[in-house]
């Protein structure tokens, strides 16, 4: 086994095409082995997006245990890779992730890397961390949703949206939901963005049962 | 992964009064320059800007080695983004400028302004049909700025110009194809026109894959929502040629949400 994993990481790192890449990573991904973890968050930085994409599911197939590698290996210099591996913390959803996440939603200057992050945020799973630390947590993401979701970049006030409803389902609708549903309303009579009026509608929709 | 936006954001700020000395400074040609693209940039529609604009489009002071004039084709774009009507006749004037680039921006900015009255002139540039869209000797570029052309004869909805433009879906350049297939669709609304361009998803170039993502996202054409999200490109573009379609579609419907527009959705959730 471990000799298999070395030659897939091999045929990672000689690749030269892009097709020939996009199977490495996958053929990579597929046995799911932790040692391959490292070889996928290079990946991020190759600049080419197809391989990415498959290094971002692999890693979010790997779970909790890529979350410190990802944490330990994100590249502040190199805003593909970070939008990538926040991609994938988004994804994982460990509470781990949480400050950094924050600050991307927040601070990024890379509208992708808010975007991703500000999904993210709706995606946490709450019950991975202590009962003491969630409810301050989920009052932090909350807000930084609600100033998220004033971005400057339709996109990220899409994702904000989508983080929001997010938010709300991982929650059972049990904290805040009129905070989320005013603000909803609030953002459709300043919006004109026809797509983001939509996605606030959907987004009622699907939170219409908590109320 | 390029987000176009993002390399904006390093750009210095200038203030309206200040873009508009810049522009009417003659000792800078560099200051001129940027000042006619910030002008663009953030949507200064005041009438002294744009008469300014318009008066740039005329500019013979600032002058590339080989004759090109960067001043002009920045003006004219910026003119575009301004939607500026009272600017059609001056880029109208462009399209016969011997700067290819000048003329391209001008064809790129009637588009936007969507000013009908240009079509003939548009037309005219496609003289000679698809045997004189050849590429010029020592240049990177065609005879004229075909994509530019064809796009704005779609936009502007030519009708009378679908047999000239017909004969581009077999020229030698894919992205002048992906063009007249944009623009037949926009004529003719027929899907197989459409469908040239999802086809254009499985290419193996990059570059051709984004401009057909862009083609796409433009003509808003709902067929396309799964190919958009499957093809190998940067989210950020899939991102936008999803919301084109979604905008297309949201038109052309009342308040109820379709599945057609929640599945649209769900796959722009999916590439955030």
């Amino acid at each position: 086994m471990e000799n298999h994993v070395t030659e897939l990481i091999q045929a990672v790192e000689k690749a030269d095409t892009s097709e020939g890449l996009l199977d490495a990573v996958k053929a990579l991904c597929a046995i799911r082995h932790q040692a391959a973890i490292s070889t996928l968050i290079d990946v991020l930085k190759y600049n080419n997006p197809g391989a990415a994409v498959a290094a971002v599911d692999g890693l979010i197939e790997m779970g909790d245990i890529a979350v410190s590698p990802i944490l330990e290996q994100v590249d502040g210099y190199n805003y593909g890779a970070r939008a990538w591996a926040t991609r994938a913390l988004a994804g994982i959803g460990d509470p781990r992730a949480l400050e950094l996440l924050l600050d991307a939603a927040l601070n990024d200057f890379s509208l992708s890397v808010r975007r991703s992050a500000a999904k993210g945020l709706g995606g946490i799973r709450w019950e991975k961390m202590p009962l003491k630390d969630a409810t301050r947590a989920k009052q932090e993401v909350l807000a930084a949703l609600l100033k998220v979701s004033q971005d400057p970049e339709w996109v990220v006030r899409y994702a904000a949206i989508v983080g929001l409803e997010n938010f709300a389902i991982s929650t059972d609708g049990t904290f805040q939901l009129e905070e989320i549903f005013t603000r909803f309303q609030e953002m459709r009579e300043s919006e004109n963005e026809p797509v983001i009026c939509a996605r606030i509608q959907l987004a009622e929709s699907v939170l219409d049962k908590y109320r | 992964m390029s987000d176009f936006a993002e390399y904006e954001s390093n750009s210095p700020s200038l203030t309206v009064e200040q873009a508009l000395a810049n522009l009417q400074q003659k000792d800078d040609s560099g200051l001129r320059y940027y000042a006619a693209w910030w002008l663009g940039r953030f949507r200064v529609k005041e009438p002294e800007a744009i008469t300014m604009l318009i008066d740039a489009l005329g500019d013979q002071t600032d002058r590339t080695p080989d004759g090109g004039y960067p001043l002009r084709r920045n003006a004219a774009t910026a003119l575009g983004k301004l939607e500026s009507i009272a600017a059609v006749p001056a880029l109208i004037d462009c399209l016969a400028c011997e700067d290819y680039y000048v003329r391209e921006s001008a064809a790129f900015a009637l588009e936007m302004i969507g000013d009908e009255q240009c079509i003939p002139a548009l037309i005219n540039l496609l003289d000679g049909g698809v045997e004189a869209a050849v590429q010029v000797d020592g240049k990177p570029h065609l005879r004229q700025p075909y994509e530019a052309i064809l796009e704005a004869l779609g936009t502007l909805g030519a009708r009378n110009a679908i047999l000239m433009i017909e004969p581009f879906l077999a020229h030698s350049t894919e992205k002048v194809q992906y063009a007249a297939a944009r623009a037949l669709y926009q004529l003719t609304g027929e899907n197989r026109y459409g469908d040239r361009l999802i086809q254009a998803l499985d290419g193996k170039d990059l570059q051709l894959r984004r401009s057909a993502l862009m083609d796409l996202g433009a003509i808003g054409y709902l067929n396309a929502a799964d190919p958009i999200y499957n093809t190998l490109a940067e989210n950020s573009l899939k991102l936008i040629a999803l919301k084109g379609l979604l905008e297309n579609h949201l038109k052309q419907q009342s308040d109820a949400l379709s599945d057609q527009s929640k599945h649209v959705m769900e796959l722009m959730d999916g590439l955030l």
